[in-house]
Protein backbone atom coordinates (compact mmCIF):
# COMPACT_ATOMS: atom_id res chain seq x y z
CA UNK A 1 0.00 0.00 0.00
CA UNK A 2 1.56 3.29 -1.06
CA UNK A 3 2.15 6.00 1.53
CA UNK A 4 -0.09 8.63 -0.07
CA UNK A 5 -2.98 6.14 -0.18
CA UNK A 6 -2.77 5.43 3.53
CA UNK A 7 -2.51 9.20 3.97
CA UNK A 8 -5.72 9.61 1.93
CA UNK A 9 -7.68 6.80 3.53
CA UNK A 10 -6.98 7.61 7.18
CA UNK A 11 -8.56 5.52 9.94
CA UNK A 12 -10.93 8.38 10.76
CA UNK A 13 -12.16 8.38 7.17
CA UNK A 14 -12.52 4.60 6.98
CA UNK A 15 -14.39 4.65 10.26
CA UNK A 16 -16.86 7.34 9.14
CA UNK A 17 -17.30 5.52 5.82
CA UNK A 18 -18.09 2.26 7.60
CA UNK A 19 -20.24 3.76 10.32
CA UNK A 20 -21.60 7.06 9.04
CA UNK A 21 -22.88 9.44 11.74
CA UNK A 22 -26.16 11.35 11.40
CA UNK A 23 -27.09 9.51 8.28
CA UNK A 24 -30.65 9.54 7.00
CA UNK A 25 -33.42 12.05 6.58
CA UNK A 26 -33.91 14.39 9.56
CA UNK A 27 -37.66 14.42 10.27
CA UNK A 28 -37.51 17.78 12.05
CA UNK A 29 -35.46 19.52 9.33
CA UNK A 30 -36.55 22.98 8.22
CA UNK A 31 -33.85 23.34 5.59
CA UNK A 32 -32.65 20.87 3.00
CA UNK A 33 -30.27 21.07 0.07
CA UNK A 34 -29.11 18.54 -2.43
CA UNK A 35 -25.64 18.30 -3.93
CA UNK A 36 -24.46 16.24 -6.83
CA UNK A 37 -21.32 15.60 -8.73
CA UNK A 38 -22.41 15.08 -12.34
CA UNK A 39 -19.10 13.70 -13.52
CA UNK A 40 -19.13 10.76 -11.11
CA UNK A 41 -22.73 10.50 -9.97
CA UNK A 42 -22.10 11.13 -6.26
CA UNK A 43 -25.12 12.54 -4.47
CA UNK A 44 -25.62 14.09 -1.08
CA UNK A 45 -28.61 15.64 0.65
CA UNK A 46 -28.10 17.66 3.81
CA UNK A 47 -30.94 18.26 6.27
CA UNK A 48 -30.78 21.04 8.85
CA UNK A 49 -32.93 22.17 11.71
CA UNK A 50 -32.08 25.79 12.15
CA UNK A 51 -33.09 27.42 15.40
CA UNK A 52 -32.43 31.11 15.01
CA UNK A 53 -29.00 31.29 13.51
CA UNK A 54 -27.87 28.01 15.01
CA UNK A 55 -27.75 24.50 13.51
CA UNK A 56 -29.73 22.62 16.16
CA UNK A 57 -29.58 19.36 14.27
CA UNK A 58 -28.13 18.07 11.03
CA UNK A 59 -28.08 14.89 8.96
CA UNK A 60 -27.06 13.76 5.51
CA UNK A 61 -28.07 11.14 3.02
CA UNK A 62 -26.81 10.00 -0.34
CA UNK A 63 -24.32 7.80 -2.06
CA UNK A 64 -20.75 8.11 -3.10
CA UNK A 65 -17.15 7.11 -2.50
CA UNK A 66 -15.52 6.68 0.90
CA UNK A 67 -14.14 10.21 0.77
CA UNK A 68 -17.49 11.88 0.09
CA UNK A 69 -19.39 9.72 2.58
CA UNK A 70 -16.85 10.13 5.37
CA UNK A 71 -16.53 13.84 4.73
CA UNK A 72 -20.30 14.37 4.91
CA UNK A 73 -20.52 12.24 8.04
CA UNK A 74 -17.69 14.04 9.80
CA UNK A 75 -19.07 17.38 8.71
CA UNK A 76 -22.38 16.70 10.46
CA UNK A 77 -20.55 16.05 13.72
CA UNK A 78 -18.62 19.32 13.34
CA UNK A 79 -21.52 21.56 12.34
CA UNK A 80 -24.01 20.61 15.01
CA UNK A 81 -24.49 23.62 17.29
CA UNK A 82 -22.62 26.02 15.04
CA UNK A 83 -23.93 29.33 13.70
CA UNK A 84 -24.09 29.98 9.96
CA UNK A 85 -21.02 32.22 10.17
CA UNK A 86 -19.08 29.60 12.15
CA UNK A 87 -20.07 26.94 9.62
CA UNK A 88 -18.77 29.04 6.74
CA UNK A 89 -15.54 29.75 8.52
CA UNK A 90 -15.10 26.04 9.26
CA UNK A 91 -15.69 25.24 5.61
CA UNK A 92 -12.99 27.73 4.59
CA UNK A 93 -10.55 25.97 6.92
CA UNK A 94 -11.60 22.56 5.60
CA UNK A 95 -11.21 23.74 2.01
CA UNK A 96 -7.70 24.98 2.81
CA UNK A 97 -6.85 21.59 4.32
CA UNK A 98 -7.98 19.55 1.32
CA UNK A 99 -6.39 21.86 -1.23
CA UNK A 100 -3.05 22.51 0.53
CA UNK A 101 -2.60 19.46 2.74
CA UNK A 102 -1.75 21.74 5.68
CA UNK A 103 -3.93 21.38 8.74
CA UNK A 104 -3.68 23.50 11.89
CA UNK A 105 -3.30 21.20 14.89
CA UNK A 106 -6.34 22.45 16.78
CA UNK A 107 -8.72 21.56 13.97
CA UNK A 108 -9.52 18.03 15.16
CA UNK A 109 -10.68 15.22 12.91
CA UNK A 110 -11.03 17.40 9.83
CA UNK A 111 -7.25 17.21 9.56
CA UNK A 112 -7.72 13.59 8.47
CA UNK A 113 -8.65 14.96 5.05
CA UNK A 114 -5.25 16.57 4.47
CA UNK A 115 -4.27 13.58 2.30
CA UNK A 116 -6.90 14.55 -0.27
CA UNK A 117 -4.70 17.34 -1.61
CA UNK A 118 -2.44 14.76 -3.28
CA UNK A 119 -5.48 13.55 -5.28
CA UNK A 120 -6.86 16.67 -6.99
CA UNK A 121 -9.63 14.67 -8.70
CA UNK A 122 -11.00 13.75 -5.25
CA UNK A 123 -11.22 17.27 -3.75
CA UNK A 124 -14.75 17.61 -5.08
CA UNK A 125 -15.68 14.37 -3.32
CA UNK A 126 -14.53 15.82 0.00
CA UNK A 127 -16.39 19.11 -0.47
CA UNK A 128 -19.70 17.83 -1.88
CA UNK A 129 -21.50 17.56 1.46
CA UNK A 130 -20.17 20.92 2.58
CA UNK A 131 -21.51 22.65 -0.52
CA UNK A 132 -24.92 21.14 0.15
CA UNK A 133 -24.80 22.21 3.82
CA UNK A 134 -23.86 25.80 2.98
CA UNK A 135 -26.64 25.95 0.39
CA UNK A 136 -29.09 24.62 2.95
CA UNK A 137 -27.98 27.35 5.35
CA UNK A 138 -28.58 29.99 2.70
CA UNK A 139 -32.02 28.51 2.12
CA UNK A 140 -30.86 27.99 -1.41
CA UNK A 141 -33.28 25.75 -3.26
CA UNK A 142 -30.88 25.24 -6.14
CA UNK A 143 -28.99 21.92 -5.95
CA UNK A 144 -25.32 22.30 -5.17
CA UNK A 145 -23.11 20.97 -7.91
CA UNK A 146 -19.40 20.57 -7.62
CA UNK A 147 -19.07 21.51 -11.29
CA UNK A 148 -19.95 25.12 -10.57
CA UNK A 149 -17.48 25.52 -7.74
CA UNK A 150 -13.82 26.21 -8.08
CA UNK A 151 -12.44 23.66 -5.66
CA UNK B 1 -2.70 -15.64 -35.35
CA UNK B 2 -0.97 -12.33 -34.51
CA UNK B 3 1.79 -12.38 -31.93
CA UNK B 4 0.07 -10.32 -29.27
CA UNK B 5 3.27 -9.59 -27.38
CA UNK B 6 4.87 -8.00 -30.43
CA UNK B 7 1.68 -5.96 -30.86
CA UNK B 8 2.43 -4.25 -27.54
CA UNK B 9 5.64 -2.88 -28.99
CA UNK B 10 3.57 -0.95 -31.55
CA UNK B 11 2.04 1.26 -28.84
CA UNK B 12 4.49 3.76 -27.33
CA UNK B 13 2.14 4.91 -24.53
CA UNK B 14 2.08 1.47 -22.95
CA UNK B 15 5.75 1.48 -22.10
CA UNK B 16 5.89 3.68 -19.05
CA UNK B 17 5.69 3.52 -15.28
CA UNK B 18 2.64 4.95 -13.52
CA UNK B 19 3.05 5.52 -9.80
CA UNK B 20 6.20 3.46 -10.02
CA UNK B 21 4.46 0.46 -11.61
CA UNK B 22 4.31 -0.64 -15.24
CA UNK B 23 1.18 0.84 -16.79
CA UNK B 24 -1.72 -1.61 -17.08
CA UNK B 25 -4.12 0.21 -19.38
CA UNK B 26 -7.64 -1.17 -18.91
CA UNK B 27 -9.65 1.90 -19.92
CA UNK B 28 -9.98 1.08 -23.59
CA UNK B 29 -13.74 1.54 -23.71
CA UNK B 30 -13.08 5.21 -22.91
CA UNK B 31 -10.31 5.55 -25.46
CA UNK B 32 -7.67 3.25 -26.90
CA UNK B 33 -3.96 3.91 -27.25
CA UNK B 34 -2.53 4.64 -30.70
CA UNK B 35 -0.01 2.51 -32.59
CA UNK B 36 3.16 4.17 -33.90
CA UNK B 37 1.97 3.47 -37.47
CA UNK B 38 -1.05 5.74 -36.96
CA UNK B 39 0.97 8.44 -35.19
CA UNK B 40 3.47 8.36 -38.08
CA UNK B 41 0.78 8.76 -40.75
CA UNK B 42 -0.67 11.72 -38.84
CA UNK B 43 2.76 13.38 -38.47
CA UNK B 44 3.67 12.69 -42.07
CA UNK B 45 0.45 14.25 -43.31
CA UNK B 46 1.22 17.49 -41.47
CA UNK B 47 4.89 17.36 -42.46
CA UNK B 48 4.33 16.70 -46.18
CA UNK B 49 0.77 16.97 -47.48
CA UNK B 50 -1.12 19.53 -45.42
CA UNK B 51 -3.42 21.85 -47.37
CA UNK B 52 -7.14 22.47 -47.33
CA UNK B 53 -9.09 19.81 -49.19
CA UNK B 54 -11.46 20.22 -52.16
CA UNK B 55 -11.69 23.44 -54.17
CA UNK B 56 -7.88 23.71 -54.22
CA UNK B 57 -6.13 23.59 -57.57
CA UNK B 58 -2.57 23.39 -56.30
CA UNK B 59 -0.50 20.27 -55.77
CA UNK B 60 -0.73 20.04 -51.99
CA UNK B 61 -4.47 20.62 -51.95
CA UNK B 62 -4.94 17.89 -54.52
CA UNK B 63 -2.71 15.56 -52.53
CA UNK B 64 -4.60 16.31 -49.31
CA UNK B 65 -7.92 15.79 -51.10
CA UNK B 66 -6.76 12.46 -52.43
CA UNK B 67 -5.65 11.41 -48.95
CA UNK B 68 -8.94 12.55 -47.39
CA UNK B 69 -11.13 10.87 -50.00
CA UNK B 70 -8.86 7.83 -49.85
CA UNK B 71 -9.56 7.63 -46.13
CA UNK B 72 -13.28 7.78 -46.85
CA UNK B 73 -12.99 4.88 -49.28
CA UNK B 74 -10.87 2.99 -46.73
CA UNK B 75 -13.48 3.46 -44.00
CA UNK B 76 -16.21 2.38 -46.43
CA UNK B 77 -14.28 -0.88 -46.96
CA UNK B 78 -13.73 -1.20 -43.21
CA UNK B 79 -17.49 -1.49 -42.59
CA UNK B 80 -18.37 -2.78 -46.07
CA UNK B 81 -20.50 0.21 -47.08
CA UNK B 82 -21.84 0.02 -50.64
CA UNK B 83 -20.02 3.25 -51.61
CA UNK B 84 -17.67 5.85 -50.11
CA UNK B 85 -20.49 8.42 -50.42
CA UNK B 86 -22.24 6.58 -47.58
CA UNK B 87 -19.43 7.59 -45.18
CA UNK B 88 -19.74 11.00 -43.52
CA UNK B 89 -16.88 12.23 -41.38
CA UNK B 90 -17.89 13.76 -38.06
CA UNK B 91 -16.18 14.59 -34.76
CA UNK B 92 -17.19 11.26 -33.26
CA UNK B 93 -20.07 8.96 -32.38
CA UNK B 94 -21.89 11.67 -30.43
CA UNK B 95 -21.87 14.06 -33.38
CA UNK B 96 -22.89 11.26 -35.76
CA UNK B 97 -25.90 10.39 -33.62
CA UNK B 98 -26.85 14.05 -33.25
CA UNK B 99 -26.62 14.40 -37.03
CA UNK B 100 -29.06 11.52 -37.61
CA UNK B 101 -31.45 12.71 -34.93
CA UNK B 102 -31.40 16.34 -36.10
CA UNK B 103 -31.41 15.83 -39.87
CA UNK B 104 -33.19 12.54 -40.54
CA UNK B 105 -35.27 12.80 -37.36
CA UNK B 106 -36.17 16.45 -37.90
CA UNK B 107 -37.39 15.70 -41.44
CA UNK B 108 -39.23 12.46 -40.68
CA UNK B 109 -40.71 12.63 -37.18
CA UNK B 110 -43.86 14.37 -36.04
CA UNK B 111 -46.00 14.55 -32.92
CA UNK B 112 -47.30 11.14 -31.92
CA UNK B 113 -44.46 9.21 -33.55
CA UNK B 114 -42.37 6.97 -31.34
CA UNK B 115 -38.59 6.68 -31.00
CA UNK B 116 -37.61 3.24 -29.72
CA UNK B 117 -34.38 3.03 -27.70
CA UNK B 118 -33.02 0.45 -25.27
CA UNK B 119 -32.34 0.81 -21.56
CA UNK B 120 -28.62 0.23 -22.12
CA UNK B 121 -27.93 3.28 -24.29
CA UNK B 122 -25.04 5.62 -23.60
CA UNK B 123 -26.19 9.20 -22.95
CA UNK B 124 -25.00 10.02 -26.48
CA UNK B 125 -27.64 7.70 -27.97
CA UNK B 126 -30.29 8.95 -25.60
CA UNK B 127 -30.06 12.71 -25.17
CA UNK B 128 -30.12 13.55 -28.94
CA UNK B 129 -33.38 11.59 -29.17
CA UNK B 130 -34.78 13.36 -26.12
CA UNK B 131 -33.96 16.68 -27.82
CA UNK B 132 -35.66 15.47 -31.00
CA UNK B 133 -38.71 14.31 -29.04
CA UNK B 134 -38.97 17.70 -27.35
CA UNK B 135 -38.75 19.45 -30.71
CA UNK B 136 -41.21 17.28 -32.63
CA UNK B 137 -43.61 16.00 -30.00
CA UNK B 138 -42.50 12.42 -30.66
CA UNK B 139 -42.43 10.01 -27.72
CA UNK B 140 -39.61 7.85 -26.37
CA UNK B 141 -40.06 4.16 -25.68
CA UNK B 142 -37.56 1.65 -24.28
CA UNK B 143 -36.76 -1.98 -24.90
CA UNK B 144 -35.95 -3.24 -21.38
CA UNK B 145 -32.72 -4.77 -20.11
CA UNK B 146 -33.40 -8.03 -18.28
CA UNK B 147 -31.19 -7.38 -15.23
CA UNK B 148 -27.58 -7.89 -14.16
CA UNK B 149 -27.04 -10.35 -17.02
CA UNK B 150 -27.42 -7.34 -19.28
CA UNK B 151 -29.47 -8.73 -22.11
CA UNK B 152 -32.17 -6.98 -24.08
CA UNK B 153 -35.59 -8.49 -23.51
CA UNK B 154 -36.13 -9.53 -27.12
CA UNK B 155 -39.44 -11.17 -26.24
CA UNK B 156 -40.92 -7.67 -25.96
CA UNK B 157 -39.46 -6.27 -29.18
CA UNK B 158 -42.20 -7.12 -31.65
CA UNK B 159 -44.98 -5.72 -29.49
CA UNK B 160 -42.98 -2.53 -28.90
CA UNK B 161 -42.48 -2.08 -32.66
CA UNK B 162 -45.96 -0.63 -33.19
CA UNK B 163 -47.03 1.40 -36.21
CA UNK B 164 -46.11 4.67 -34.42
CA UNK B 165 -42.44 3.67 -34.15
CA UNK B 166 -40.36 5.41 -36.81
CA UNK B 167 -36.84 4.72 -35.61
CA UNK B 168 -35.06 2.17 -33.42
CA UNK B 169 -31.66 3.27 -32.09
CA UNK B 170 -29.52 0.85 -30.11
CA UNK B 171 -25.97 0.03 -29.17
CA UNK B 172 -24.03 -2.80 -30.77
CA UNK B 173 -21.84 -3.35 -27.70
CA UNK B 174 -22.80 -1.86 -24.34
CA UNK B 175 -20.05 0.25 -22.77
CA UNK B 176 -21.43 -0.54 -19.32
CA UNK B 177 -22.52 -4.16 -19.55
CA UNK B 178 -20.23 -5.53 -22.23
CA UNK B 179 -23.23 -7.10 -23.96
CA UNK B 180 -22.97 -7.69 -27.70
CA UNK B 181 -26.46 -7.22 -29.08
CA UNK B 182 -27.75 -9.30 -32.01
CA UNK B 183 -27.70 -6.36 -34.44
CA UNK B 184 -28.70 -8.32 -37.56
CA UNK B 185 -31.73 -9.78 -35.80
CA UNK B 186 -32.77 -6.42 -34.31
CA UNK B 187 -32.44 -4.73 -37.71
CA UNK B 188 -34.40 -7.49 -39.46
CA UNK B 189 -37.25 -7.27 -36.97
CA UNK B 190 -37.29 -3.47 -37.20
CA UNK B 191 -37.26 -3.63 -40.98
CA UNK B 192 -40.26 -5.94 -41.02
CA UNK B 193 -42.07 -3.26 -39.04
CA UNK B 194 -40.92 -0.55 -41.46
CA UNK B 195 -38.70 1.06 -38.81
CA UNK B 196 -35.39 2.82 -39.56
CA UNK B 197 -32.42 1.50 -37.54
CA UNK B 198 -29.54 3.47 -36.00
CA UNK B 199 -26.64 1.46 -34.54
CA UNK B 200 -24.18 2.93 -32.02
CA UNK B 201 -21.00 1.01 -32.91
CA UNK B 202 -18.59 3.09 -30.79
CA UNK B 203 -17.55 0.07 -28.70
CA UNK B 204 -17.66 -2.55 -31.42
CA UNK B 205 -16.18 -1.26 -34.65
CA UNK B 206 -12.54 -1.53 -33.59
CA UNK B 207 -13.09 -4.84 -31.79
CA UNK B 208 -14.96 -7.10 -34.19
CA UNK B 209 -15.72 -7.41 -37.90
CA UNK B 210 -18.57 -5.18 -39.08
CA UNK B 211 -20.42 -5.44 -42.36
CA UNK B 212 -23.20 -2.86 -42.51
CA UNK B 213 -24.84 -4.58 -45.46
CA UNK B 214 -24.92 -7.95 -43.70
CA UNK B 215 -26.20 -6.30 -40.49
CA UNK B 216 -28.92 -4.58 -42.49
CA UNK B 217 -28.76 -1.31 -40.53
CA UNK B 218 -29.77 2.07 -41.98
CA UNK B 219 -27.29 4.16 -39.99
CA UNK B 220 -24.19 3.24 -37.99
CA UNK B 221 -22.09 5.63 -35.89
CA UNK B 222 -18.59 5.31 -34.48
CA UNK B 223 -15.52 7.20 -33.26
CA UNK B 224 -11.91 6.96 -34.38
CA UNK B 225 -10.38 7.28 -30.94
CA UNK B 226 -11.88 4.03 -29.64
CA UNK B 227 -10.26 2.13 -32.53
CA UNK B 228 -6.60 3.22 -32.37
CA UNK B 229 -7.15 6.46 -34.33
CA UNK B 230 -6.97 10.06 -33.09
CA UNK B 231 -9.68 11.90 -31.18
CA UNK B 232 -11.88 14.37 -33.03
CA UNK B 233 -12.72 12.14 -35.98
CA UNK B 234 -15.73 9.88 -36.28
CA UNK B 235 -18.06 8.42 -38.85
CA UNK B 236 -21.70 8.26 -39.71
CA UNK B 237 -22.56 5.53 -42.16
CA UNK B 238 -25.95 5.96 -43.80
CA UNK B 239 -27.70 4.15 -46.63
CA UNK B 240 -27.42 6.31 -49.72
CA UNK B 241 -31.14 6.52 -50.39
CA UNK B 242 -31.76 7.87 -46.88
CA UNK B 243 -28.84 10.32 -46.93
CA UNK B 244 -29.92 11.77 -50.27
CA UNK B 245 -33.34 12.61 -48.88
CA UNK B 246 -31.99 14.27 -45.71
CA UNK B 247 -31.64 18.03 -45.28
CA UNK B 248 -28.28 19.52 -44.24
CA UNK B 249 -27.81 19.89 -40.52
CA UNK B 250 -25.10 22.55 -40.58
CA UNK B 251 -24.58 25.18 -43.24
CA UNK B 252 -21.30 26.52 -44.52
CA UNK B 253 -18.61 26.11 -47.11
CA UNK B 254 -18.06 22.76 -48.75
CA UNK B 255 -21.65 21.59 -48.58
CA UNK B 256 -23.27 23.89 -51.16
CA UNK B 257 -23.92 23.45 -54.86
CA UNK B 258 -25.01 27.05 -55.34
CA UNK B 259 -25.50 29.99 -53.00
CA UNK B 260 -27.62 33.05 -53.62
CA UNK B 261 -28.39 35.88 -51.23
CA UNK B 262 -31.71 34.33 -50.28
CA UNK B 263 -31.41 30.63 -50.97
CA UNK B 264 -28.92 27.87 -51.63
CA UNK B 265 -28.78 24.38 -53.04
CA UNK B 266 -26.88 21.53 -51.47
CA UNK B 267 -24.37 19.04 -52.70
CA UNK B 268 -25.24 15.37 -52.35
CA UNK B 269 -23.89 13.20 -49.53
CA UNK B 270 -21.30 13.15 -48.08
CA UNK B 271 -20.41 16.81 -48.71
CA UNK B 272 -23.92 17.95 -47.77
CA UNK B 273 -23.19 16.89 -44.19
CA UNK B 274 -19.63 18.18 -43.94
CA UNK B 275 -19.97 21.95 -43.74
CA UNK B 276 -16.74 23.84 -43.16
CA UNK B 277 -13.17 22.60 -43.35
CA UNK B 278 -13.33 18.93 -42.39
CA UNK B 279 -10.89 17.23 -40.04
CA UNK B 280 -8.88 15.73 -42.88
CA UNK B 281 -5.65 15.16 -40.93
CA UNK B 282 -7.35 12.89 -38.41
CA UNK B 283 -9.44 11.26 -41.15
CA UNK B 284 -6.23 10.20 -42.90
CA UNK B 285 -4.96 8.76 -39.61
CA UNK B 286 -8.29 6.94 -39.18
CA UNK B 287 -7.68 5.30 -42.54
CA UNK B 288 -4.28 4.17 -41.23
CA UNK B 289 -5.96 2.74 -38.12
CA UNK B 290 -8.30 0.71 -40.39
CA UNK B 291 -5.20 -0.68 -42.13
CA UNK B 292 -3.55 -1.48 -38.80
CA UNK B 293 -6.58 -3.30 -37.36
CA UNK B 294 -7.39 -5.20 -40.54
CA UNK B 295 -3.78 -6.38 -40.84
CA UNK B 296 -4.21 -8.04 -37.43
CA UNK B 297 -7.74 -9.15 -38.26
CA UNK B 298 -10.74 -7.96 -36.30
CA UNK B 299 -11.93 -11.54 -35.90
CA UNK B 300 -8.61 -12.18 -34.08
CA UNK B 301 -8.99 -9.00 -32.01
CA UNK B 302 -12.49 -10.08 -31.04
CA UNK B 303 -11.16 -13.48 -29.96
CA UNK B 304 -8.28 -11.88 -28.02
CA UNK B 305 -10.07 -9.20 -26.00
CA UNK B 306 -13.18 -11.34 -25.65
CA UNK B 307 -11.05 -14.09 -24.10
CA UNK B 308 -9.40 -11.61 -21.68
CA UNK B 309 -12.80 -10.27 -20.63
CA UNK B 310 -14.10 -13.80 -20.12
CA UNK B 311 -11.04 -14.65 -18.03
CA UNK B 312 -11.50 -11.48 -15.99
CA UNK B 313 -15.20 -12.27 -15.52
CA UNK B 314 -14.34 -15.71 -14.15
CA UNK B 315 -11.45 -14.60 -11.92
CA UNK B 316 -13.27 -11.54 -10.56
CA UNK B 317 -16.30 -13.73 -9.91
CA UNK B 318 -14.25 -15.60 -7.30
CA UNK B 319 -13.79 -12.45 -5.19
CA UNK B 320 -16.08 -12.17 -2.17
CA UNK B 321 -18.88 -9.59 -2.33
CA UNK B 322 -18.46 -8.75 -6.00
CA UNK B 323 -21.36 -8.05 -8.33
CA UNK B 324 -20.61 -8.60 -12.01
CA UNK B 325 -22.66 -7.05 -14.77
CA UNK B 326 -23.33 -8.31 -18.26
CA UNK B 327 -23.76 -11.70 -19.88
CA UNK B 328 -21.74 -14.54 -18.33
CA UNK B 329 -20.98 -16.15 -21.69
CA UNK B 330 -20.01 -15.56 -25.30
CA UNK B 331 -22.25 -12.55 -25.93
CA UNK B 332 -19.70 -10.47 -23.99
CA UNK B 333 -17.34 -8.03 -25.67
CA UNK B 334 -13.96 -7.03 -24.28
CA UNK B 335 -15.00 -5.46 -21.00
CA UNK B 336 -16.15 -6.31 -17.49
CA UNK B 337 -18.10 -4.00 -15.22
CA UNK B 338 -18.29 -4.77 -11.51
CA UNK B 339 -19.27 -3.42 -8.11
CA UNK B 340 -17.61 -4.41 -4.84
CA UNK B 341 -20.07 -4.64 -1.96
CA UNK B 342 -18.14 -2.51 0.51
CA UNK B 343 -16.01 -0.31 -1.73
CA UNK B 344 -17.30 2.46 -3.97
CA UNK B 345 -16.14 2.43 -7.61
CA UNK B 346 -14.16 5.66 -7.22
CA UNK B 347 -12.20 4.26 -4.33
CA UNK B 348 -11.50 1.16 -6.43
CA UNK B 349 -10.21 3.31 -9.28
CA UNK B 350 -8.00 5.42 -7.01
CA UNK B 351 -6.46 2.31 -5.42
CA UNK B 352 -5.95 0.54 -8.75
CA UNK B 353 -4.26 3.65 -10.14
CA UNK B 354 -1.66 3.43 -7.38
CA UNK B 355 -0.91 -0.05 -8.73
CA UNK B 356 -0.44 1.43 -12.20
CA UNK B 357 -3.82 0.08 -13.36
CA UNK B 358 -6.08 2.42 -15.34
CA UNK B 359 -9.78 1.62 -14.75
CA UNK B 360 -12.90 3.69 -15.05
CA UNK B 361 -15.46 4.09 -12.31
CA UNK B 362 -18.85 5.72 -12.17
CA UNK B 363 -22.07 5.65 -14.13
CA UNK B 364 -20.33 5.31 -17.54
CA UNK B 365 -22.74 7.82 -19.11
CA UNK B 366 -25.50 5.33 -18.36
CA UNK B 367 -27.33 6.89 -15.41
CA UNK B 368 -30.84 5.53 -16.14
CA UNK B 369 -29.53 1.96 -16.40
CA UNK B 370 -27.54 2.33 -13.15
CA UNK B 371 -30.67 3.55 -11.42
CA UNK B 372 -32.69 0.62 -12.77
CA UNK B 373 -30.08 -1.86 -11.54
CA UNK B 374 -29.97 -0.12 -8.15
CA UNK B 375 -26.34 0.90 -8.56
CA UNK B 376 -24.66 4.27 -8.14
CA UNK B 377 -21.77 3.20 -10.30
CA UNK B 378 -19.42 0.40 -11.21
CA UNK B 379 -15.74 -0.02 -11.89
CA UNK B 380 -14.93 -1.17 -15.41
CA UNK B 381 -11.96 -2.99 -16.91
CA UNK B 382 -11.97 -2.81 -20.70
CA UNK B 383 -9.48 -4.67 -22.86
CA UNK B 384 -7.93 -4.26 -26.25
CA UNK B 385 -5.52 -6.05 -28.54
CA UNK B 386 -2.44 -5.16 -26.48
CA UNK B 387 -3.69 -6.39 -23.11
CA UNK B 388 -2.46 -9.65 -21.61
CA UNK B 389 -3.52 -12.43 -19.25
CA UNK B 390 -0.88 -11.21 -16.79
CA UNK B 391 -2.69 -7.89 -16.66
CA UNK B 392 -5.91 -9.68 -15.70
CA UNK B 393 -4.01 -11.25 -12.80
CA UNK B 394 -2.57 -7.87 -11.78
CA UNK B 395 -6.11 -6.48 -11.71
CA UNK B 396 -7.36 -9.32 -9.53
CA UNK B 397 -4.38 -8.88 -7.19
CA UNK B 398 -5.02 -5.17 -6.89
CA UNK B 399 -8.70 -5.74 -6.09
CA UNK B 400 -7.77 -8.27 -3.40
CA UNK B 401 -5.56 -5.60 -1.83
CA UNK B 402 -8.40 -3.09 -1.96
CA UNK B 403 -10.83 -5.50 -0.31
CA UNK B 404 -8.29 -6.26 2.40
CA UNK B 405 -7.79 -2.56 3.09
CA UNK B 406 -11.50 -1.79 3.34
CA UNK B 407 -12.44 -5.17 4.89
Amino acid sequence: MSADLTELYQQVILDHNRRPRNRGRLPTANRVAHGDNPSCGDQCSVYLRLEGDRIADISFDGSGCAISQASSSLMTTQLKGKSAAEAESLYREFHAIVTTGNAPEEISDLAAFAGVHAFPARIKCATLGWHAALNALKGDAVPATTESHTD
Amino acid sequence: MPSWNSVRADFPTLHQLVNGKPLVYLDNAATTQKPQAVIDVLSRFYECDNANVHRGLHALSMRATDAYEGARARVARFVNAAAPEEIIFTRGTTESLNLVAASWGGANLKAGDVILLTEMEHHSNLVPWQLLAARTGAKLRYLPVTGDDGRLDLSQLDELLTAEVKVFAFTHLSNTLGTINPVAELCARAKRAGVVTVVDAAQSVGHLPIDVQALGCDFLAFSGHKMAAPTGIGVLYGRRVLLDAMPPWQGGGGMIAHVDFFESRWKPSPERFEAGTPNFGDAVALGAACDYLDALGRDQIRRHDGRLAQLAYEKLGALPGIRLLGPPDGERGGLVSFALRDVHAHDVVTFADRDGIALRGGHHCNQPLMKKLGLTGTARASFYLYNTEEEVDLLVGSLLGIQKFFG
